[in-house]
């Protein structure tokens, strides 16, 4: 649909248009990656909205996005491709009388028989698309390595085909929780944005955008007090998808404000830890009391 | 010009401890080349995702940016012999030169209202020549904020005494005020900055480097960054030592996928990968008083352990041992843990002094029917016995039986068999690491990890 973007206020309106309302550099970086043609390392707390960055920016790019999760102990063979070994074998029975062995031989090693993984299908594809390569720091460092090649040339070396370049370019995200150090050659690669909690006024502005309906009174005092329980030391902090729940369930419920009966309630929506609960109770429930 | 600027700019980051190579240069200016440079938050943004790869990093360059081109751009301007308007009234000679308190109050205050950041932050700026500078500030940056905020006459609530017309009359918006403190704060930062001629403390020494048993929350994210690592180099563990040892199960799959290079005759054998093999690990920690700051160490290694592993058993120690792991497994924060430690764990009895000897034949008794060769058991402790006996030898056979033992010291190597130490008569059995920065730890997860000679 779009071909790429003009300017950074471009990108920042598409962004809200896809439902995605982008704060401080986010816009920019975008933009500078659809036009440096450079993967971007996206970097923050879970539940900040990496993930749906690449969603909505997909969205406004009017491209299909290809995601790929990581997790320890992802290969190649599930990341980049994979040889199709049962339509090779079957290539082979059905050819194994009259063809030549060499024809054969070379015959089942093409492009034919390859199984196209997430990371091969985003740079084979005809039409760009957007490349999310998720939670990169779940894998081991090894996978990380092999990454190289694909965001530094957009190419994938093949043993027995050799290179596939890229016959579009893709927008590449990487995300991470920072829960271990990159490597500096991949960080090296690409451009970085580090999205945090959203100040109170941010967030505002995003709840109002996904829960327009929710009253301006309530919806402030919700962000007063997500920011509230943010502060304390929890296991897991409530994220922004947790606080657009929390603003459509209290829509759902009709309350009006939130005081302790209501929060206690619905707090089970942004806070999701026993532990967690109790300390919530007890410090937000008193300064709501 | 830019260009040399750049560059110079680059030089000075690294200089701060920022590393950047000749790409990010590249791609910074590449990145320029996309955006408008009169946007002042643009360009530094444009630059901090192409220089600043990290948090860290992205503080320093916050400060580096400022203090470069502040500079830059004075020095720029004293060159042009243009002045900025500030300078020139600090001195208050003439009423040219001299700013009317009252005017520019009122101009704030709507560009308060209007919310123009690049407007405020000259007025930021002018505001802190006007008032500022004519008498020196208290050093403390706070204090001068505020003190200029009220000189100001910038308040919140309603004014109406003021015209109508006036934005003040109906009182200032809380956030634009907050905003505006802000850019006064980051003014008078850089005032500082300029005075003093250096940038506030810069990052602090490398986290490894730190020594340890200081401030346990802080240190956690270090300890389980360690323990992360050493979960990732026991997963792997035993991989290495694949098809040395051909008891291995034929995988159908990929024995058919090789003999395609054959034409479909399975020449090539292939083997199902070994499974590395599950740890399962005995950690005894040491709480007495003669380790409390080591302890507070201790017990966020054995935290973090917990988070890593399933199969693992924790026990703590002073006169006698004690099981903890159900603690672990029940009380997630660290905090929590420690507490529930120091109140009923029952561990101290009457001394409170360490008594390795019996702390090792209750152990033994403990887990004696458990204790396998594939066992790894690590002890944290000092191995200061207060004169009692060490008891080599029930220490000896429990290293006997578990596939591996190491002893964490939380001592400096230099003080090991001073004193009531007696660490040297367990070292025959095990293996002992001096431990007291996250860097040893560090050394320590290389060599447990280590491929096992067999």
């Amino acid at each position: 649909m779009n071909a790429l973007p003009e300017s950074v206020d471009a990108v920042a309106d598409g962004l809200l248009e896809a439902g995605y309302l982008a704060g401080g550099s986010t816009a920019l970086v975008a933009y500078l990656a659809t036009r440096l043609h450079k993967p971007v390392l996206v970097e923050g707390p879970a539940g900040v909205g990496k993930t749906e960055l690449a969603k909505a920016l997909a969205t406004y790019l009017g491209r299909e996005l290809v995601r790929l999760q990581c997790y320890e102990g992802l290969d190649e063979a599930k990341a980049l491709y994979e040889w199709n070994y049962r339509k090779q074998l079957l290539r082979i029975q059905a050819e194994a009388d009259g063809a030549g062995w060499s024809e054969v031989q070379d015959d089942i090693f093409g492009e034919e028989f390859l199984l196209a993984r997430p990371l091969l299908e985003a740079i084979s594809s005809e039409i760009p698309v957007v490349l999310l390569i998720d939670e990169i720091d779940k894998t081991d460092q090894e996978f990380e390595a092999m990454l190289l090649e694909l965001l530094s040339d957009f190419q994938i070396t093949i043993p027995e085909l050799g290179r596939v370049a890229a016959t579009s370019q893709p927008v590449v995200l990487l995300t991470s929780n920072n829960s271990r150090e990159l490597t500096e050659a991949l960080k090296r690669r690409c451009l970085y944005l580090w999205l945090d909690y959203p100040t109170p006024e941010h967030e505002l502005a995003i709840v109002r955008l996904h829960a327009p309906e929710l009253a301006d009174t309530v919806a402030r005092k919700l962000v007063e007090v997500v920011a509230m329980v943010r502060e304390l030391d929890l296991k897991k902090p409530p994220s922004i998808a947790e606080s657009i729940d929390w603003a459509r369930a209290l829509l759902l419920l009709g309350s009006t404000d939130i005081d302790a009966a209501t929060f206690t309630d619905t707090m089970s929506v942004i806070v999701k830890h026993r532990t967690d609960i109790e300390l919530v109770a007890e410090r937000v429930g008193l300064a709501l009391a | 010009v830019i260009d040399r600027q750049l560059l110079l700019f680059g030089d000075e980051l690294r200089a701060e401890g920022v590393a950047i190579g000749t790409s990010e240069l590249l791609d910074a200016f590449a990145a320029l080349g996309e955006v408008g440079w009169d946007e002042r938050a643009t360009f530094q943004q444009a630059l901090a995702a192409t220089l600043a790869k990290s948090p860290e990093d992205r503080r320093v360059f916050d400060l580096v940016f400022e203090r470069f081109f502040f500079r830059a751009a004075e020095a720029a301007a004293i060159e042009a012999g243009v002045l900025e308007a500030g300078q020139g009234s600090g001195g208050g000679e003439g009423p040219a030169g001299q700013i009317d308190l009252e005017e520019l109050r009122a101009q704030i205050a709507q560009a308060l209202v209007d919310g123009d950041e690049a407007l405020l932050r000259d007025l930021a700026r002018l505001a802190l020549a006007a008032v500022g500078r004519a008498n020196d500030g208290s050093g403390v940056i706070g204090i001068d904020v505020q003190r200029i905020r009220r000189m100001l006459n910038l308040r919140s609530d309603p004014q109406p005494d003021l015209p109508p017309e006036d934005p003040r009359h109906a009182g200032l918006p809380p956030e634009a005020m907050r905003r505006f403190e802000a850019m006064l704060r980051r003014e008078l930062e850089r005032a500082q900055i300029e005075r003093t001629q250096s940038l506030p403390p810069s990052r602090p020494l490398g986290e490894l480097d730190r020594a340890l048993p200081s401030g346990p929350t802080a240190d956690l994210a270090a300890v389980h960054r360690v323990v992360a690592q050493l979960r990732r180099r026991l997963a792997t563990q035993g991989v290495e030592r694949r098809g040395s040892n051909r008891r291995d199960h034929v995988d159908i799959r990929r024995t058919m996928r090789a003999s395609l290079q054959t034409g479909g005759v399975p020449v090539v054998v292939k083997y199902r990968p070994r499974r590395p093999r599950r740890p399962e690990i005995y950690v005894l920690c040491d709480v007495s008083t003669s380790v409390t700051s080591a302890s507070v160490f201790f017990l966020s290694v054995l935290h973090a352990l917990h988070d890593s592993f399933r199969r693992m058993r924790s026990f703590v120690f002073i006169e006698r041992i004690s099981e903890v792991t159900d603690i672990f497994a029940r009380e997630r924060s660290f905090k929590a843990v420690s507490e529930a430690i120091a109140s009923d764990a029952g561990v101290a009895d009457v001394s409170g002094y360490t008594d390795y000897g019996r702390v090792w034949s209750e152990f033994r008794a403990l887990v004696e029917d458990d204790l396998q060769p594939r066992a790894t058991v690590i002890v944290l402790g000092d191995a200061r016995t207060n004169g009692r006996d060490p008891r080599a030898d029930i220490f000896a056979t429990i290293a006997a039986r578990a596939g591996r033992t190491f002893w964490l010291n939380p001592e400096p190597r230099l003080y090991w068999n001073y004193g009531d130490s007696v660490i040297d008569a367990y070292t025959p059995y095990c293996t002992a690491f001096e431990c007291w920065t996250t860097r040893q730890l560090e050394d320590f997860v290389k060599a447990l990890t280590a491929p096992v000679a067999r």
